[in-house]
């Protein structure tokens, strides 16, 4: 038997719990209305095209893309804009959100509503990057950063293969999981654009072993593709991390503080290349998504396919409402998602799992001392020691945190994950990054 | 055996001489001149190294204030008045006597005012609950109670109230060194002046919502309806998004708006209690 890749530095084993792996994706029935943030991704808030009372379609552009690092946000329901206004976020904070009361369900007319595969690519490297900016895509993975950024490869720097993230790694979560089962052809396509925006040969997909039927199907329809390779990689957290990933499949280091285009690579999420094809085949932007709303204590887990928009309590409705015993709600996956403070938050660009936890699993454990028992140090998939720095941050220490290089850390939350103490590791470090960001940042000004 | 013994301290002691002699030699050599004065400065300031003047320990102020030539700008809020009049002393200068300030907390949402949605659970930090989340209550603008402002005071001047889960300032410890203020990632503490015997008005909130939204997250929230605005007879009071803002200097201290406030959101603090005769006035008009 052939060993398997994975990346060598760290890493840890959670429950895997993926329930819904074997629920094909619904589309869930459109609400009653829509509240759509105009900040979905990293980089600066889009600008708000539409006033209180306009009419909207299906598609329809209605906040622009403010600058480079920014994306367009498209209307995900047609209607009527109810109000333009400051809303809670999914973190307590009130952010700038366009609410549109549904009616009918028309679409632009320019979109292609058809499911018919569009296989051949007319468009140039350049229109490419123009249509996925003019799409608002971003990085569906749940880093929400705009893709067209990652192509615009910086001059001087060439990127020569293509990495395509279906590791999906985070317990729980199977949107990526379905969406490489149901529409295989179409995430081919999409990878073949983003090849072409990016001039290169090769692309490889990732996937871990737990997942395989959708290796074996996509390994069977790359035939069909040219350039593209699936590799089954050994099922270890964090893999969906972009240096990570790289490191499994090519066994490349990407430097400290750098990027994954200096050593000639380029990450995309399936979900992201998925939205590819759509954008530049259908020409659709990108307006819904696939969620998984799961939990062991939810009568029924499920993907849905999702517009944006849509209230997270609306999901949570639809796959049997919330159970009493519920503890915590959280969006995204359970080692790097974040806890809702209420569920009438909207689905966004990046939310790729709603997973709701009985109190008794939810619950922090007591924390005691660090034993220097060094498991932090052994499990860090960037090589940091994270009992020194969680230190370093309670006493806030910056200067020496950046030393330490605090910034490489992924967030990934293994080594709270590992601690035996159950010391919130993270928390510290999170707030070291922070400070450590903003000392750099004044040093420059 | 003897010679041996006397030459071996007749050696060293030798040695001894000359290198202290080279020693000596050296450190006139290489002699810095301090002004005396530092060290006399020194002697004054309360040896707090606090901060709260802006310079990195007591050391530090003394040395500034002995080089610079402006010293109207340079404050020890924890020596105070006499502390910096002795100081100027030493300079052959005067200072003008500043008012005291002491720490006030504008926040009032005690669990009864203001209910909790959500249970935080993470590290017992200000700093890193602010950068998770809005606040464990429907007011984003709240005090979080985790400490982080009890964790900075060297004065032992601030603690949380078990009750009402907010810092509570003890005024005869508080030097006003603002280590606090700055450590607040809510900025809800503000140093204001300590006022006549201690007397002082403030709005004690700092929510910036429409007033619905703000009285719903809060029951003594400032809602921004002005009223107090307009009962001011000194203009003592302004408002920006929503949220009034008194101006200590003109506040004449009438209490007016304290009683105008619909919420209670105004603190009145050190006063003594209203005259049961207002009380009686206020009832007879509303029987009218
Ligand atoms: S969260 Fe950061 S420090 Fe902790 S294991 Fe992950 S990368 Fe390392
Ligand atoms: S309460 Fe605040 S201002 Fe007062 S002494 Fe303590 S830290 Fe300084
Ligand atoms: S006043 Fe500020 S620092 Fe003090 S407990 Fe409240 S939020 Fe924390
Ligand atoms: S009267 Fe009270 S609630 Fe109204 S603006 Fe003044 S402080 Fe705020």
């Amino acid at each position: 038997m052939n060993m398997l890749k994975t990346f060598s530095k760290g890493g840890v084993h959670p429950s895997e719990n993926k329930i819904s792996a074997n629920r094909s994706i619904e589309i869930l029935p459109l609400p009653q209305k829509v509240s759509i943030p105009v900040s979905q991704h990293i980089g600066a808030p889009a600008t708000i095209l539409v006033a209180k009372g306009d009419k909207v379609k299906v598609g329809q552009i209605i906040a622009q893309s403010a600058g480079f690092v920014s994306a367009n946000i498209h209307s995900s329901v047609s209607g009527t804009v109810e109000s333009i206004d400051a809303v809670l976020d999914s973190s307590g904070y009130k952010r700038q959100t366009i609410t549109i009361t549904v009616e009918g369900d028309e679409w632009e007319s320019s979109i292609d509503r058809t499911t018919d595969l569009k296989k051949d690519i007319q468009l140039t490297s350049q229109d490419i990057i123009k249509r996925i900016n003019e799409a608002g895509i971003v990085g569906l993975g749940g880093a929400t950063f705009p893709s067209h950024v990652k192509l615009s490869v910086p001059s001087g720097k060439k990127a020569d293969v293509l990495i395509i993230n279906g590791v999906e790694c985070e317990p729980y979560l199977t949107s990526d999981h379905r969406l490489m089962l149901e529409k295989g052809h179409e995430l081919m396509v999409g990878i073949q654009i983003l090849m072409k925006a990016l001039n290169v040969s090769k692309a490889l997909i990732g996937i871990e072993n737990n997942k395989p039927d959708a290796i074996n199907y996509l390994k069977i329809i790359a035939g069909e593709y040219k350039g593209i390779e699936v590799h089954a990689l050994k099922v270890k957290y964090p893999q969906g991390g972009e240096k990570q990933l790289i490191k499994a499949l090519v066994n490349r280091e990407v430097p400290s503080g750098g990027l994954p285009i200096d050593i000639g690579t380029v990450v995309h999420n399936v979900g992201t290349a998925f939205a590819v094809y759509e954008a530049v085949q259908k020409n659709k932007p990108l307006f819904e998504r696939v969620v998984t709303v799961t939990g062991k204590i939810l009568p029924r887990t499920a993907n849905y396919m999702v517009r944006i928009g849509t209230s997270v309590s609306d999901l949570i409705a639809a796959a049997g409402g919330l159970p009493e015993d519920t503890g915590k709600v959280v969006n995204g996956g359970p080692m790097m998602g974040k806890a809702l403070v209420n569920t009438d938050v909207p689905v966004t660009k990046g939310t790729s799992g709603i997973i709701v936890f009985q109190s008794k699993e939810s619950k922090r454990k007591t924390e005691s001392v660090c034993i220097r028992c060094a498991k932090c140090v052994s499990i860090c998939p960037m090589g940091l020691e994270p009992y020194l720095l969680n230190k370093l941050g309670q006493q806030m220490i910056f200067d020496r945190m950046e030393q330490e290089n605090v910034l490489d850390c992924m967030e990934c939350g293994s080594c709270s994950f590992e601690c035996p103490a159950h010391l919130p590791l993270l928390d510290y470090i999170r707030l070291g990054k922070a400070e450590v960001s903003k000392i750099i940042r004044s040093r420059k000004n | 055996m003897s010679s041996v013994l006397l030459l071996s301290i007749l050696m060293l002691s030798l040695l001894g001489i000359v290198l202290a002699i080279i020693l000596y030699l050296v450190a006139q050599k290489f002699k810095v001149f301090e002004d005396p004065r530092i060290d006399q400065v020194e002697a004054i300031l309360p040896g707090a190294n606090c901060g709260g003047c802006g310079f990195p320990g007591c050391r530090g102020f003394a040395d500034a204030f002995v080089k610079t030539d402006d010293i109207t700008r340079m404050f020890c809020p924890v020596g105070g008045n006499d502390t910096m009049a002795a100081a100027a002393a030493i300079m052959g200068k005067t200072v003008e006597a500043k008012e005291t300030q002491v720490a006030v907390i504008r926040c009032a949402g005690s669990p009864e005012n203001r209910k909790r949605i959500v249970q935080y659970d993470g590290a017992t930090s200000c700093k890193i609950a602010t950068s998770l989340y809005g606040g464990d209550t429907g007011c984003q603008f709240g005090c979080l109670g985790l400490g982080d402002c009890v964790a900075v005071c060297k004065f032992d001047a601030i603690y949380i109230d078990p009750t009402t889960l907010l810092p509570v300032v003890d005024e005869e410890k508080c030097t006003s060194c603002g280590a606090c203020v700055k450590a607040c990632p809510k900025f809800i503490i503000e140093l204001r002046k300590k006022g006549p015997k201690g007397k002082r008005i403030f709005v004690s909130c700092i929510n910036k919502d429409k007033g619905g939204i703000a009285r719903k997250a809060c029951q003594v929230a400032c809602i921004g309806c002005g009223k107090c605005v307009k009962t001011c007879p000194h203009d003592a009071i302004t408002m920006e998004n929503n949220l009034a803002y008194i101006d200590f200097n003109k506040c004449k201290l009438c209490r007016k708006c304290v009683e105008e406030c619909p919420t209670g959101a105004i603190r009145e603090a050190n006063f003594p209690p209203r005259k049961p005769k207002i009380e009686a006035e206020v009832q007879t008009e509303k029987t009218e």
